[in-house]
């Protein structure tokens, strides 16, 4: 008996992260692991989290909105997209076109941020270090459009409940167009680089396979969930500001693994080049932003000499505006997935309650599941290709 | 199969949702559906498994403190169905002690979203195998999303270069959160 007892193999208790550079931010994993296979994956969230939604509940709507670029840092417009539409709908108007237009072409631009670094930090993991030195180049130029709108690289404030903050700058579309042109070049070479490279396959295909059923339970969304075979893009189901108005189509992936993830990844890439192409081509002329005083505020040159729009300048960045009492939930395709803001106002200048539904948590949530069975190496290629960002996952 | 119409939607779950549901409001895609709190995980599997419905999806688990009120909080469910392209927020409203089911035999993704709830609000989730903290410090105490929790918190962390270690203070601030009371001669129109 007592030998028996000294044969038993105990599990290993390993801690991963929370400073692993490869745990994509400040994630603490507990694996337990069987030799060198893992048993169970106990991920430790909450080392970045800001309390967000406290926050925005002791702001004014408009204060309420930089906030939400700060959760997934690398697609900060998208987010601003969720929230803006949501308040939008609280207040029960729509924005201009051109508005509309804008906010499709920074919110695909932040797509590609978003992906770049996404698969360019998963291939950096899984050991391939070249494509994350082109793809950072790439985004450098994409941050020095955001830079261009609106005065900042990554958090930018840009897209406001009621239109975005300002009028693009003279030239900008047009070096758009010339940047577009050679970057379809650099994702080719990604392509070429990583999709058949025997190495990348063989650590991607076969790897966190995730069923069309589990996809669902575990609540999934955007490339996660396309990638088990679901067509589901809100873009394409639920069509927001000129969604509906493009033509873009969403791929869809058959095995549900690792490799079919990032094939979606990047072929959503050349999709969201090609919206971007055709805002350029019809990006009307127009307001920016609802003709509407009491929610955006006057140009800086009627305020000089129009002293009803020095008030309503005043008042708009103190006290804000009322927001009647009610309820929504606005949910937008952002890169990662679905993001959702329900907003909850009492009538008064402040959001009630702001709820962000982040997609990254629940992606996160089912690395037990994904990771069970698999090797200890194959762990960060799971957080890989679950693209996580820790802004949004702790909030 | 063919998708159900918005209003033939509506009228189907006032008839047939169990546990004395009222369907409340609608605005933009999603419906909204109230349930006493004892009922809400029959009704979440009535959702799940009805093959007309097929809310198959639990999106956000997510509550709303009303302080004051004798049932405070508001826990919402926000399912959605991938086939019939329509969301729906399941809604109960429970006080600070009784708590509600868990659905985590429902929905695996309720798992981590409870834990939320119960982090920031203290809702008790029967039945969740695993209700921890989630997003708070190891061994926080209170519960930061209530109304009655002040926003700066009441600890603050800082590093003691003495001890080589993180210590944990009672909050010191000079000054108070300031909320501003903006008057406004059109405050009454509005309420």
């Amino acid at each position: 008996m007592n030998n028996l007892v000294l044969n038993e193999i105990k599990n290993y208790t390993m801690n991963f992260g929370p400073q692993h550079p490869a745990a994509h931010g400040v994630l603490r994993l507990v694996l337990e692991l069987e030799g060198e296979t893992v048993v169970k994956a106990d991920p430790h969230i909450g080392l970045l989290h800001r309390g967000t939604e406290k926050l925005m509940e002791y702001k004014t709507f408009l204060q309420a909105l930089p906030y939400l670029d700060r959760l997934d840092y690398v697609s900060a417009m998208s987010q601003e997209h969720a929230y803006a539409l949501a308040v939008e709908q609280l207040l029960n108007f729509s924005v201009p076109l051109r508005a509309k237009y804008i906010r499709v072409l920074f919110a695909e631009i932040s797509r590609l941020l978003n992906h770049l670094l996404a698969i360019t930090t998963h291939a950096l993991d899984v050991g391939a270090m070249t494509p994350l030195l082109w793809a950072f180049e790439e985004r450098e130029k994409l941050m020095e459009f955001y830079e261009r709108v609106s005065g900042a690289r990554l958090h930018a404030a840009y897209f406001r409940p009621g239109g975005v903050a300002q009028d693009l700058p003279v030239g900008l579309l047009d070096d758009i167009f010339v940047f577009i042109k050679q970057f379809t070049l650099r994702v080719n070479e990604i392509e070429e680089m990583l999709t058949e490279n025997r190495i990348w396959k063989q650590r991607l295909v076969d790897i966190g396979v995730v069923s069309k059923f589990d996809a669902l339970n575990y609540g999934f969304s955007g490339p996660m969930l396309r990638g088990s075979g679901v067509a589901w893009d809100l873009r394409k189901v639920a069509p927001y500001d000129a969604y509906d108005l493009l033509d873009f189509s969403i791929p869809v992936g058959q095995n549900g693994d690792c490799f079919d993830r990032f094939l979606i990844r990047m072929h959503e890439m050349h999709e969201s080049v090609k919206i971007i192409q055709q805002c350029l081509d019809n990006m009307p002329v127009g307001d920016v932003r609802v003709n509407d005083k009491k929610i955006m505020p006057p140009s800086r040159a009627l305020m000089k000499h129009s002293m009803e729009a020095l008030i309503h300048h005043f008042k708009l960045y103190t006290e804000g505006y009322r927001v009647l009492s009610g309820e929504t939930y606005f949910s937008v395709e952002a890169p990662k997935g679905e993001l959702g803001v329900y907003l909850r106002s009492v009538g008064g200048n402040k959001p009630y309650r702001c709820r962000v539904k982040a997609p990254g948590f629940l992606h996160l949530q089912s690395l037990d599941l994904m990771a069970k069975g698999h090797m200890l190496a194959d762990v960060v290629t799971l957080i890989g290709t679950q693209d996580i960002v820790f802004g949004e996952v702790d909030r | 199969m063919e998708r159900i119409e918005r209003k033939s939607l509506i009228t189907y779950l006032s008839r047939s949702v169990p546990g004395a549901t009222v369907v409340t409001a609608h605005y933009n895609n999603v419906l909204i559906v109230e349930v006493i709190s004892s009922e809400i995980r029959n009704a979440l599997s009535f959702f799940k498994r009805n093959q007309q419905l097929r809310f198959d999806c639990l999106l956000d688990v997510w509550a709303v403190d009303y302080v004051g009120s004798s049932q405070r909080f508001e826990v919402n469910y926000l399912l959605l169905s991938v086939t019939n392209q329509i969301r729906l927020i399941v809604r109960t409203h429970v006080d600070e002690f009784s708590g509600v089911q868990s659905i985590t035999s429902l929905f695996k993704s309720s798992a981590w979203l409870e834990r939320e709830v119960w982090d920031m609000y203290g809702i008790l989730f029967f039945e969740n195998p695993d209700l921890r903290r989630i997003l708070t410090d190891y061994g926080f105490e209170g519960h930061p999303l209530r109304k009655d929790f002040p926003l700066s918190g009441f600890s603050e962390v800082r590093y003691d270069d003495g001890d080589k270690r993180i210590v944990y203070e009672p909050l010191e601030v000079s000054q108070e959160y300031r909320s501003f009371f903006f008057k406004n001669p059109w405050i009454n129109k509005h309420e």
